[in-house]
């Protein structure tokens, strides 16, 4: 039904490439030593990923901090600080146990302590998502023994063995924070984790420098003496660094998507789409469903119809993407493909606007962009003269992204564009935007659209508790359907970040969280 | 020697009032040549110049016709240059006569009025007016008059002071006739040359400001205008030269035919260049 793009096979190849390269590593044995020189953009404002998760303090945070579990590609739970857990029968007691002599960077030995201290006390007043998660259904959190941390629930929650990424679950060293004010304590200037790398100079503006840890608990690892960080405000020299040899890694949105292009096709060079599983930002159109047009199915209906979201992939986002089916990104746990589809159809968009008796010319919507460079601008643009062929009248209202941010969350808005992070299980990032009590003022990451059926509610929250896989994926499965077929969001299509780097980088991305893994099996042929 | 012929006499005034004649037309027709919105999709995206006989100066990205954002651009642009240009002339005019012909405190009020916008630097007030007032086509018009009436007061002023000793002005004084009437009737008249050779030139100002804000993106975000579609295009400018390049010749045409016109006014206009052999 779709048609197959060169820009997919393109991906394609460069994920066949990174998995022949990957092979090859494994035959040839890793080199030590060396400088892995990187991009930090924008310049983070603190490392310590407990008190903020932007992109690039978890992409230089990740080197110093750690957390349970990590995700694979499948985002299948990995071993992290955690070596193995056990999960009891009835959903309600998991059991960590701990990696055997690791150590916080200052020398100290981490322990369970750590984990509860973390959990209990940093997280839950410091990490919003956390805080809902240990709310709503933790009920003790405690260490029968210092490897071991055992999390007791109140009910069953399907998605918690996915609650322990890097973003989401940081390990704090409680010897340094038990007992401070956390936002100002001096010890987020100086960040001491578990991790592979410790900081050794921040220079504002210039370079985040950190250097191999010598007491790292994977014995005879990283590979990699030193990493650099380098903070290059403008998009072009981003780029140029990258020809020149400055930097040996780009990592997604660190360069202009049409930059991307070019890159890709220079010698010694390769790239992939992998790396994002666990996040699969989703880019979606939110429609204020607070009042007409948009309070109608039938009109949401015609427009996923009269949008050609393959054109937008293609000539907007420059082949970085992949048409969305649902509210699900493909790439996450309990997706189906299985539901209403909506292909490019200008007639029969008019027609369900004529049947549904709509005078499309009686309503003018407000398009409010999404304020984040051209590409978007070019969406908004596209989008306007496309609802714009079914009659309705649109005017775009440019925001800065202050302004954005306070529309949405105040719901004065008729049409805006907005994508999110999933991370691996649907009742973490994506149940949100649908629930109908998440329907609150004041972030724009809920469910502003105001989508309200109580089937869907009762759905989301019978999976989000199944203690077996197959019930949550059944009620799932309906979920996608009911919200499909009523347009609960428009969702237009799945980003792609690319990963382009020197091919003398080996072992660069390989997990499901890409680039902010701990790279301790990272090394660099000579 | 009549004004047409002094005018005439200068080639460059008559290439620039040529190019703006065309500029003009392609305004007023681009209805009827460019039925369909320069928003709207009409072929592939990308299209190089001539490629297709439908689109001689190509397509953009999203596959709109460039050939009909420039004759749109067009309308956007000559409309706030016009507008914008009246509203300062209307503004630096009031000001500058009420301080030129009175003198004395009202002078000394309004030119400390008057060097406060001045100080500011121009454009980078249009920028911060445009973005509280969010970007429409009247914001910008307001907001580039705003920042361009000062040197019309100055001038008018200016020429107000040496105008108000005159002696006609002052057989006006004695017969009787008012302040308001002596300004409108008898000094205006003799200042009106070079107020509109001033304009003529800050249609050309408003024009390259309203380009780059737009460049900016402050512009209006459903009207098509030169300066945005050179602000679209220039991270393509390696793929895609002509969206950028095409814009940006009609901004340097239009702008220079009017400079050219300035000139040509200043000449025929200018008493003492009555004699000049052309």
């Amino acid at each position: 039904m779709m048609k197959t793009r060169l820009s997919l096979l393109a991906a394609a190849a460069g994920l066949f490439c990174a998995g022949a390269v990957g092979a090859i590593a494994q035959e040839a044995p890793p080199v030590k030593g060396g400088a892995l020189n990187m991009i930090a953009q924008p310049e983070p404002p603190m490392l310590m990923v407990g008190l903020n998760t932007q992109g690039p303090t978890l992409y230089v945070g990740g080197q110093i901090y750690q957390s349970l579990l990590t995700y694979g590609t499948d985002l299948k739970p990995l071993p992290s600080l955690a070596k193995s857990w056990v999960v009891s029968d009835d959903g309600l007691t998991y059991t960590f146990t701990l990696q055997d002599n690791v150590k916080w960077h200052d020398g100290k030995p981490f322990s369970a302590d750590d984990v509860v201290f973390t959990a209990d006390k940093f997280l839950r007043e410091a990490h919003p998502r956390w805080r809902l998660i240990a709310t709503t259904y933790v009920d003790s959190i405690t260490s029968p023994a210092p490897n071991q941390v055992v999390f007791k629930l109140k009910k069953p929650f399907s998605a918690f063995l996915h609650a322990f990424e890097l973003s989401s679950f940081p390990i704090i060293p409680k010897h340094l924070y038990d007992g401070t004010d956390y936002r100002t304590n001096p010890a987020n200037q100086t960040p001491i984790g578990t991790g592979p790398f410790k900081l050794k100079e921040w220079k504002r503006g210039s370079y985040i420098h950190l250097v191999r840890n010598e007491d790292y608990w994977k014995p005879g690892k990283p590979y990699l003496d030193e990493l650099y960080f380098r903070i290059i405000p403008d998009s072009a020299s981003r780029a140029v660094a990258f020809e020149k040899g400055t930097v040996d890694v780009l990592r997604g949105g660190d360069v202009e998507g049409f930059e991307v292009r070019r890159l890709i096709k220079l010698p010694e060079v390769e790239n992939t789409t992998s790396g994002w599983e666990n996040y699969a930002p989703l880019v979606f159109m939110q429609m204020n469903q607070r009042s007409m047009p948009f309070s109608d199915k039938r009109v949401r209906q015609a427009i996923m119809h009269a949008i050609d979201r393959e054109f937008i992939v293609k000539n907007v986002f420059f082949g970085l993407g992949k048409v969305a089916t649902g509210p699900f990104a493909s790439t996450t746990l309990y997706y189906t493909p299985d539901v209403p589809a909506y292909p490019f159809d200008l007639p029969k968009a008019k027609k369900i606007l004529a049947d549904a008796g709509i005078k499309p010319a009686d309503y003018t919507i407000r398009l409010m962009p999404l304020p984040y460079g051209a590409a978007w601008d070019r969406m908004s643009e596209y989008v306007k003269q496309q609802i714009e062929q079914l009659g309705f009248k649109v005017v775009i209202q440019g925001v800065d992204a202050g302004g954005w941010s306070q529309k949405l969350a105040d719901f004065d808005f008729d049409l805006t564009f907005n994508f999110t992070y999933q991370y691996g299980d649907p009742a973490l990032g994506v149940a949100r935007h649908y629930l109908s009590n998440n329907i609150i003022k004041g972030t724009p990451y809920g469910n502003n659209q105001n989508y309200v059926n109580p089937k869907v509610d009762e759905l989301f929250g019978l999976a989000a508790g199944a203690v077996s896989k197959d019930v949550a994926a059944k009620a799932y499965t309906e979920a996608q359907k009911i919200i499909v077929d009523e347009v609960a969001l428009g969702w237009l299509y799945e980003m792609q970040n690319v990963t382009i780097n020197r091919k003398k980088v080996k072992n660069l991305v390989r997990t499901g969280i890409g680039l902010n893994e701990s790279m301790d099996e990272v090394w660099i042929s000579k | 020697m009549n004004f047409f012929k002094r005018y005439a006499r200068n080639y460059g005034a008559l290439i620039g009032l040529a190019i703006l004649f065309v500029v003009v037309v392609l305004a007023f027709a681009a209805p009827l040549i460019f039925p369909v919105s320069p928003w709207q999709s009409v072929g592939d995206p990308l299209l190089p110049p001539s490629e297709d006989p439908a689109f001689p100066f190509g397509t953009d990205m999203l596959g709109r016709d460039i050939a009909a954002g420039l004759a749109y651009g067009a309308r956007v642009s000559l409309l706030i240059g016009v507008i914008s240009t009246a509203v300062a002339v209307v503004i630096g005019v009031s000001i500058g006569a009420l301080a030129g012909f009175y003198g004395g405190r009202v002078d000394d009020l309004l030119m400390r009025f008057t060097e406060f916008f001045q100080t500011i630097p121009a454009f980078a007030m249009a920028v911060v007016l445009v973005a509280i007032f969010n970007p429409t086509i009247v914001s910008i018009t307001l907001a580039i008059a705003v920042v361009s009436w000062p040197p019309v007061a100055r001038l008018v002023r200016g020429e107000f002071l040496s105008l108000r000793s005159r002696e006609f002005v002052q057989a006006a004084v004695v017969i009787g006739q008012s302040g308001p009437r002596i300004m409108f009737t008898q000094i205006l008249p003799n200042a009106i040359s070079p107020i509109i050779v001033t304009a003529s030139l800050m249609v050309a100002t408003a024009i390259l400001t309203e380009s780059s804000l737009s460049f900016l993106g402050l512009g209006d975000r459903n009207m098509m205008s030169w300066g945005f579609m050179i602000g679209a295009a220039r991270t393509m400018l390696r793929e895609a030269w002509w969206m950028s390049v095409f814009p940006g010749v009609a901004i340097l045409l239009t702008v220079l035919a009017i400079n050219l016109i300035g000139e040509g006014l200043n000449d025929a206009m200018n008493p003492h260049l009555r004699g000049r052999k052309g």
